[in-house]
């Protein structure tokens, strides 16, 4: 089922655009990588998906399917957070948050719904561990597990593994294709890594200036925009 | 000793005294919490400076201080913790207070060099002095009245706060009104401010918000924890330092942030013994 459809917009600040031209359309299951260049706007895009700004021109249709306040975020971590004195559960629990309204105070079911997360996220032995005593890695899966109580279907990532290590890495993102592939929720996440994307991911968005691209991970292969950025990351690593 | 506690007792401005001095510490260490990890401790100096200028203003015009200083407040506060626009961060916190405590003090002097205790007027302003000692009963309802809407709203938003503090992105991005909510913290900010200046005075405020929650940050690990930890130290301090202040006669204001910076000291030793702030 269609969950999301982009039509020819464009993202940036103040009127002037740093992405233009991009459309894509997202079904239910997929799992979206958004790669690009340093600056390419790849975060923008983001921020405007989540509603964080306004795009500067074309259309952004989220489907019936999924209201504004159902969506997942996962975002990079701040200086705020590293000496911020809360628990794993306060912290996972915030993420029932936007399905409160006015009430002052958790239900029982916000409160299953984190237990069950933690528990899916085998976080449970940290539940009453101090967040920011924990590690990176330990850290990202309980803002990962805040994101999933916010949301049924998608979850947007901003570059989820930066600052961890490989082994780290390596678990986070087979968390996100279980995650991705046994509860289905569709992804969206952007990052640098673009060998990763292709392990992962069903579909490639490419950010970069005038030409972007969008398509499947085979598609994104066998494009030219693809081989040449494959070729210089390729090279950046070599 | 407890004699004479006792004999104070049975005068109204103590009791009084000690019920503004628990209300206000309550609500400031409450807040406390949130603005020293929003990064925003400096906020309460800066406010208290702008209810210093309003005051000033009001005391030439003669109208009731609270009239004007809680209006200027709240709009100082919306304009400086909004988070957008040009004024932002702490210099224009510094430039604010700063402008607003030299204007104050200029208007003072031109338009009321007449007036005898003049500097009195000012220290006791500055530093609270004896004002809280010397509560009407109206005074009292009126802070009851602020302080429970204080308590109501920081109770009622508890996990919105929480939420706001811990994360903005994340929470507006997930569909938090949390501009709705940092403004509610702006006013409610304004108005523990203003209460706070009969109690310690404009420039020993940011003790009242800062110290509480320094000390209950030490000690505990959850934000939960934190709160009613730094609320209970917050009264304590409050308690302790108007009751000595009664007993040896010394300024209100300053010796309840002594008793702060004490609880303080204690927390930190207690803190390196446990081995720092891995928890």
């Amino acid at each position: 089922m269609e969950l999301l459809k982009l039509t020819d917009v464009s993202v940036g600040y103040e009127g002037k655009p740093v992405a233009s031209h991009l459309s894509l359309t997202l079904h239910e299951g997929d799992y979206l990588c958004i790669v690009g260049e340093n600056g390419a706007g790849k975060s923008t895009l983001m921020k405007t998906l989540l509603n964080l700004r306004a795009p500067i021109d074309g259309s952004i249709v989220f489907s019936d399917a999924i209201a504004r306040n159902e969506i997942g975020y996962l975002p990079q971590q701040t200086q705020v957070q590293r000496d911020f004195p809360a628990t794993v559960w306060e912290v996972v629990l915030s993420g029932c948050l936007n399905r409160s309204g006015l009430r002052p105070f958790y239900t029982k079911a916000q409160k299953q719904t984190a237990e069950d997360w933690i528990a899916r996220l085998d976080i449970t032995d940290l539940k009453k561990r101090s967040y920011r005593a924990l590690s990176g890695g330990q850290q990202q899966r309980v803002l990962l597990a805040r994101a999933l109580c916010a949301t049924k279907k998608l979850i947007v990532l901003d570059e989820p593994v930066a600052g961890l290590d490989p082994i780290v890495t390596a678990d986070l993102y087979a968390l996100i294709q279980r995650i991705n592939r046994e509860n289905g929720i569709t992804v969206i996440m952007v990052s640098h890594d673009i060998g990763a994307a292709l392990q992962y991911a069903t579909h490639i968005l490419q950010v970069s200036g005038d030409s972007n691209f969008f398509g499947t991970v085979e598609e994104y292969r066998q494009s030219e925009l693809g081989k040449l950025f494959l070729g210089k990351a390729g090279e950046d690593h070599a | 000793m407890l004699e004479k506690l006792q004999m104070y007792f049975a005068y109204d401005f103590v009791k009084f005294a000690l019920i503004v001095g628990v209300l206000v510490a309550l609500c400031a260490a409450l807040l406390g919490v949130t603005l020293v990890l929003k990064r925003y401790s400096m906020i309460g100096d800066g406010l208290s400076h702008m209810a210093f200028g309003a005051m000033t203003v009001a005391m030439l015009f003669s109208i009731a201080p609270i009239y004007l200083t809680l209006p200027v407040t709240i709009l100082s506060a919306v304009l400086l913790l909004r988070g957008g626009g040009k004024l932002k961060g702490d210099a224009a916190v510094a430039m604010l207070s700063v402008s607003s405590l030299a204007m104050g003090y200029l208007l003072l002097n031109i338009f009321k060099s007449g007036s005898a205790n003049l500097s009195g007027d000012v220290c006791s302003i500055l530093f609270g002095s004896t004002s809280i000692l010397t509560l009407k009963k109206s005074d009292v309802v009126l802070c009851a009245v602020l302080a429970a809407i204080v308590i109501f709203v920081f109770v009622f938003f508890y996990n919105k706060i929480f939420a706001v503090t811990f994360d903005e992105s994340f929470a507006r991005a997930t569909g938090t009104q949390s501009s709705l909510y940092n403004l509610l913290l702006a006013v409610i900010t304004a108005v523990v401010i203003v209460l706070s200046m009969n109690l310690v005075g404009a420039l020993l405020i940011s003790a009242l918000i800062v110290f509480p929650a320094l000390c209950a940050m030490r000690l505990f690990k959850s934000f939960r924890g934190v709160i009613i930890s730094a609320a209970v130290i917050s009264v304590c301090c409050a308690l302790v330092g108007i009751l000595i202040s009664i007993l040896y006669g010394t300024p209100v204001g300053s010796t309840i942030v002594a008793a702060d910076l004490a609880v303080f000291l204690v927390c930190v030793i207690i803190d390196l013994c446990k081995g720092g702030r891995k928890a």
